[in-house]
């Protein structure tokens, strides 16, 4: 119940910042603020106090849906679930206040998107049931196609549009994929099924399921994204608003990362046992390949946009190496790149509104101006390259070694992508804030600060004492 | 506990500085971050004292739990602890006891910078990340250290960011050093898979026992062992600048001349030559790569020589001589003389902290002028400096009686008969002594005698502070010889049977010898740097030979891996800036606009085109039925 109070609110608070906006001129950021501090307390106040472990998934309520197809509203909770929900919510409140000053024009429709968006994205992380899966998984793409479209840059019709499509099309497959699977449970048992847990106890044939498999595999893999169906994000990311790409960065490239996890690793572990070449194949291009794509661009966000394919390479690298310690690799590198991709897209967000511009050549020598942007630019980057004692080291690191057990050769290749990440990240922290001062910028207002020490707090914290995350098991 | 505490001195200090920057005062800030190491440097000491009266030498202290690696073999703990034993004692002494003087000495050199507080900051944090390199109990902690210490240097070599050739100092060498790095984590990666243990002495007593049991090891892991072993080998040049990863050092120099003397001579340099000596167990079972140690340590130290014989700016020459000197330690590694090469650690932390040092001192004094040809007939306008910079020099040269005589002659003199290394090394060492003394020569020659070639006034400073720093420094380079290093214990298992019957007798008054024939050559070869001219304005200039450009150039290294690796690597990513695979997919877009547009302008609902289309295709159709 608790859960869909809390979907439910969110749906209702965006409506509500709307009216509100509407009434009195910057309101509706307030109101989002506090609805998802509340909020976020409620949750945690309900996954502390519930009495489950939620070491395997825990369905909380069940309700029939839509009869004739035994479609039903089931939502449940596991460990790996209340991470992301909790990464969730953390990047959901930062997303306001990155955007505290940058969106003036039709702010109470813009947070109203916002905030459906963010329903829709723990409605993705809860749903049980198959085909609400689905429908939460448009319900989180229209609002950000919306966002990107009304709120980002010069192109942003173009990105929103190939953003839209995209994930469209990818998902249709997946829509296929899970008719299909519906289907072939009705054929077994007699029953047609999309429940979640029905689906694990299925049997098919490895004929068969490797086509499912695939069908999501390739929903997911776009989300993630992988090489060769990366290209949406770079533009995605570059042309959206501050908020839209930390809101991508941080949460929605991990919902296609989730479902690798729930949907095609634990509902085909013969076919993807089998498929894992291939996929190690597509991570290992996907670290090498983004490296070397980030390093060549001039532009920040989009060179953040592009070390984002290369670090969500790694935890499809070890999501495929069927091993212990890279799974709770792939884990870490989920909620740490999460963290530092948010952190590094604020950093762009508010440099922008700085200097109006977003392009490498513009910037330099803000260090002398700004120290503390520095410093925390300087830490952002470091974890970007995986520095030790930061939360991406430890999830790389497990990746790595996890890797390492079973696909040797495939590892050491994705280790060079330690050293192409360092080679952008000089980049991007040099030209940015070392050289000649090109101009002054003010230094971080306090709401700044407290977004910027925020989230190195968590990199610190994680990357110090992982065993906050790593003493859960993820129903590995 | 104390042992657990040590790091956090210099880190509370970093933390206070970087907080309050700019909001100090120079007398607050040089207190905090001095005073910091100087209470490091006495715990050190302190521990030192605790640690002989240990029975099995040996301290650790548990901070707390990092992580574990489960495996089916079993979990291995990684945790946040400390281990001290002899060898972590001498460098926790080199690194907060030169650190404490380097640090009083940049106290005083910094004072006028604009971000002293950064700067003292940084050096701070670079002292925690190096002690916890070394007092790390595995390697994933060591790993820390190691990264860490990486990235205090980048950002101590681009402290003057604003110009671009320090911020481009700065990237070489971190990327360069990355480069080592991502070896050595692919070994640790190996070393895990094979033996399921990151904890040092978890390991080394893992490999002893296997290695002293019945069967021995297997091929497999004999394999195994000898690619970890050239992995973390690969850490260790690109962290010691050894070649092929020697590049970054000299540009270095970039940095502050503190930094240079700590960093980039004294302590993080070295950490290669610590990781191997600290490894040493694995890279006993491995006699070839043993080897290639001696032999790239070799190579390197002659190739630095030649270098370092043709610079003409003061910090560089002195850059290729740590090169060349920490060359000698990897010789001393790979032909299994651990405690010798240790203690050539040292020594040469001494004496090159002094050279570095003063080598700062005289180029404050002559308006930041680094190049030798603009110095000259220093000698009786600085005395003090001159005086103490000789004291490098003869510890450099390895003269008899300094410390670094002691050092080297323990060097030279186990290579002969050793297993991994032999008369060929042996020559090569002696080699390089002769070089040595060469370049120090003449670099003397043109810094302190000779005819007054800078043009400006001296700025004679009597900053108390720097020079009792020095003083020190020259003390422990003069008598840091006498220091005992007994390292047995660290070493038990290493102790090589080498036996020294079949040596020639004259090997040793060989090596004693050579550094004065390089000195009496460079007296002769170099004549006219040390020689007074008559004239005022006395131009001299440095040797345009092709081959001494090449040498003064770091013999071509530079250029080749520019061809070989960046361009290829900058060309490919501006060539595919716009990526061919969007361009690829985004091509259906364009098929499918082109569709649009075909099938807009058929529809244009002009009864003309309708009427002759209408026309046209019965036409076809009905030449299609008659053929």
């Amino acid at each position: 119940m608790t859960l869909t109070f809390i979907m439910v609110t969110l749906f209702i608070a965006g409506i509500l910042s709307w009216v509100c906006e509407n009434r009195w001129r910057g309101s509706a950021k307030w109101c989002a603020l506090l609805v998802l501090t509340l909020l976020a307390t409620v949750f945690c106040i309900f996954v502390v106090t519930a009495n489950h472990n939620f070491e395997s998934l825990t369905v909380l309520s069940r309700v029939s849906w839509i009869d004739t197809f035994n479609i039903e509203y089931s939502i449940g909770l596991d460990q790996l679930s209340i991470v992301l929900i909790a990464l969730t919510w953390l990047l959901a409140i930062i997303c306001v206040l990155v955007s505290w000053q940058e969106i003036k024009h039709k702010a109470g429709f813009y947070y109203f998107n916002l905030l459906a968006t963010i329903a829709g994205i723990i409605g993705v992380f809860v749903a049980v049931d198959m085909f609400l899966f689905f429908f939460f998984w448009e319900v989180m793409l229209l609002p950000m196609t919306a966002i990107i479209a009304i709120w980002g840059h010069e192109n942003r019709h173009f990105a929103a549009l190939k953003f839209f499509i995209f994930t469209q099309v990818s998902s249709l497959l997946m829509l296929v994929a899970i008719i299909a699977t519906g289907y072939f449970h009705l054929l077994q048992t007699g029953e047609l099924s999309f429940y979640y847990l029905d689906w694990l106890s299925l049997n098919l044939p490895l004929s068969l399921s490797q086509y499912l498999m695939i069908g999501f595999f390739i929903a997911f893999a776009v989300k993630l994204p992988s090489v060769p169906v990366h290209s949406w994000l770079p533009d995605a990311h570059t042309q959206a608003p501050t908020a839209g790409s930390v809101l991508l960065a941080g949460v929605l490239l991990k919902t296609g990362a989730y479902g690798l996890i729930r949907f095609v690793i634990f509902l085909f572990p013969e076919a993807s046992a089998q498929f894992a070449p291939i996929a190690a194949t597509l991570a290992v291009v996907s670290i090498v390949y983004g490296a070397k794509m980030a390093f060549a661009q001039h532009d920040f966000k989009r060179l953040v946009a592009y070390s984002s394919i290369s670090h969500m390479g790694f935890v499809m690298l070890a999501l495929f190496a069927f091993n212990d310690i890279a799974f709770q690799g792939a884990i870490v590198t989920m909620i740490a790149h999460g963290l530092s991709s948010a952190a590094l897209f604020s950093l762009a967000g508010m440099i922008y509104q700085r200097i109006h511009s977003r392009s490498l050549a513009d910037m330099g020598g803000f260090w002398q101006s700004a120290p503390r942007m520095g410093g925390f630019a300087l830490v952002f980057a470091g974890a970007a390259f995986g520095l030790p004692g930061l939360a991406n080291f430890i999830g790389e690191f497990f990746s790595l070694i996890g890797a390492f057990q079973t696909l040797p050769i495939f590892a050491v290749i994705a280790a060079f992508g330690l050293i192409g990440s360092a080679i952008y990240g000089m980049v991007l922290f040099q030209t940015s804030f070392q050289g000649l001062a090109k101009q002054e910028i003010i230094d971080l207002a306090p709401r700044e600060l407290m977004i910027c020490s925020t989230l190195f707090l968590m990199l610190l914290v994680i990357g110090l004492y992982p065993s906050l995350l790593l003493k859960f098991s993820f129903g590995a | 506990m104390l042992l657990a505490s040590l790091p956090f001195y210099p880190l509370i200090s970093f933390i206070l500085l970087i907080v309050f920057a700019k909001r100090l005062s120079w007398h607050v800030a040089s207190f905090i971050s001095v005073g910091a190491m100087a209470i490091a440097a006495l715990v050190s000491m302190r521990l030192v004292l605790e640690l002989s009266a240990m029975p099995d030498s040996v301290m650790t202290a548990n901070l707390w739990h990092w992580f574990n690696l489960v495996t089916k073999q079993g979990s291995s703990d990684v945790n946040m602890s400390f281990y001290l034993d002899g060898l972590s004692a001498v460098m926790i002494c080199v690194v907060t006891g030169i650190g404490f003087l380097i640090h009083l000495f940049a106290a005083a050199y910094m004072k006028d910078d604009a971000n002293f507080t950064r700067f003292m900051a940084y050096m701070n944090l670079f002292i925690v990340a190096m002690l916890v390199l070394v007092l790390a109990d595995n390697l994933v902690l060591l790993y820390l250290g190691w990264e860490g210490v990486g990235l205090c240097s980048f950002l101590l070599i681009g402290f003057w960011y604003h110009e671009k050739a320090n911020v481009l100092a700065a990237r070489k060498a971190f990327i360069v050093t990355r480069i080592g790095d991502t070896s050595m984590a692919i070994g640790l990666l190996l070393l895990f898979n094979s033996f399921g243990q990151l904890n040092i002495e978890a390991l080394s007593s893992l490999l002893q026992q296997i290695g002293s049991s019945g069967t021995g090891f297997s091929t497999e892991q004999l394999n195994d062992i000898y690619w970890i072993a050239l992995l973390l080998l690969g850490g260790a040049v690109g962290k010691s600048a050894q070649l092929p990863l020697q590049t970054w050092l000299p540009d270095a120099m970039a940095g502050p001349t503190p930094v240079s003397a700590l960093i980039h001579a004294a302590t993080m340099v070295t950490a290669g030559v610590y990781l191997i000596a600290r490894m040493h167990h694995l890279f006993m079972f491995s006699p070839e790569v043993m080897t290639y140690v001696a032999w790239l340590g070799a190579i390197t130290l002659l190739l630095a020589g030649f270098a370092a014989l043709a610079q003409t700016d003061i910090k560089r020459v002195l850059a290729y001589s740590t090169m060349s000197q920490i060359g000698y330690m990897m010789l001393a590694l790979g032909a299994g003389a651990w405690s010798a090469g240790v203690f050539h650690l040292m020594t040469h932390a001494f004496f090159k902290a002094l050279l570095f040092l003063t080598a700062g001192a005289v180029i404050l004094a002559l308006h930041h002028q680094q190049d030798l040809f603009k110095m000259g007939g220093l000698l009786k306008k600085l005395p003090v400096e001159s005086a103490l910079f000789v004291v490098g020099l003869v510890c450099l040269m390895a003269l008899p009686g300094t410390s670094g005589f002691f050092s080297k002659e323990a060097i030279i003199a186990q290579l002969w008969s050793s297993n991994t290394a032999g008369p060929a090394l042996w020559w090569c060492a002696i080699i390089g002594a002769f070089i040595t003394s060469i370049y120090s020569c003449r670099l003397f020659f043109l810094a302190f005698l000779g005819n007054k070639r800078y043009r400006t006034g001296l700025v004679v400073e009597k900053a108390n502070l720097m020079r009792s720093a020095l003083v020190v420094l020259a003390m422990l380079s003069l008598f840091g010889g006498l220091i005992s290093l007994d390292l047995s214990q660290v070493f038990q298992s290493a102790r090589a049977s080498i036996s020294f019957e079949n040596e020639p007798s004259w090997l040793h008054s060989v090596a004693i010898a050579t550094p004065f024939f390089g000195i009496l050559f460079a007296w002769y070869y170099f004549k006219n740097y040390r020689l007074t001219k008559g004239q005022d304005d006395y131009v001299l200039s440095a040797s345009t030979h092709s081959f001494a450009v090449f040498c003064r150039n770091g013999l071509g290294f530079d250029s080749l891996y520019k061809r070989l690796f960046i361009l290829p690597y900058t060309w490919l990513a501006k060539l595919n800036r716009n990526d061919i695979v969007d361009k690829t997919l985004m091509s259906s877009a364009w098929y499918i606009g082109l569709w649009h547009d075909v099938m807009t302008m058929i529809q244009n609902g002009s009864l003309r085109w309708y009427l002759a289309a209408f026309g046209l295709s019965i036409l076809v159709l009905v030449g299609v039925t008659i053929l």
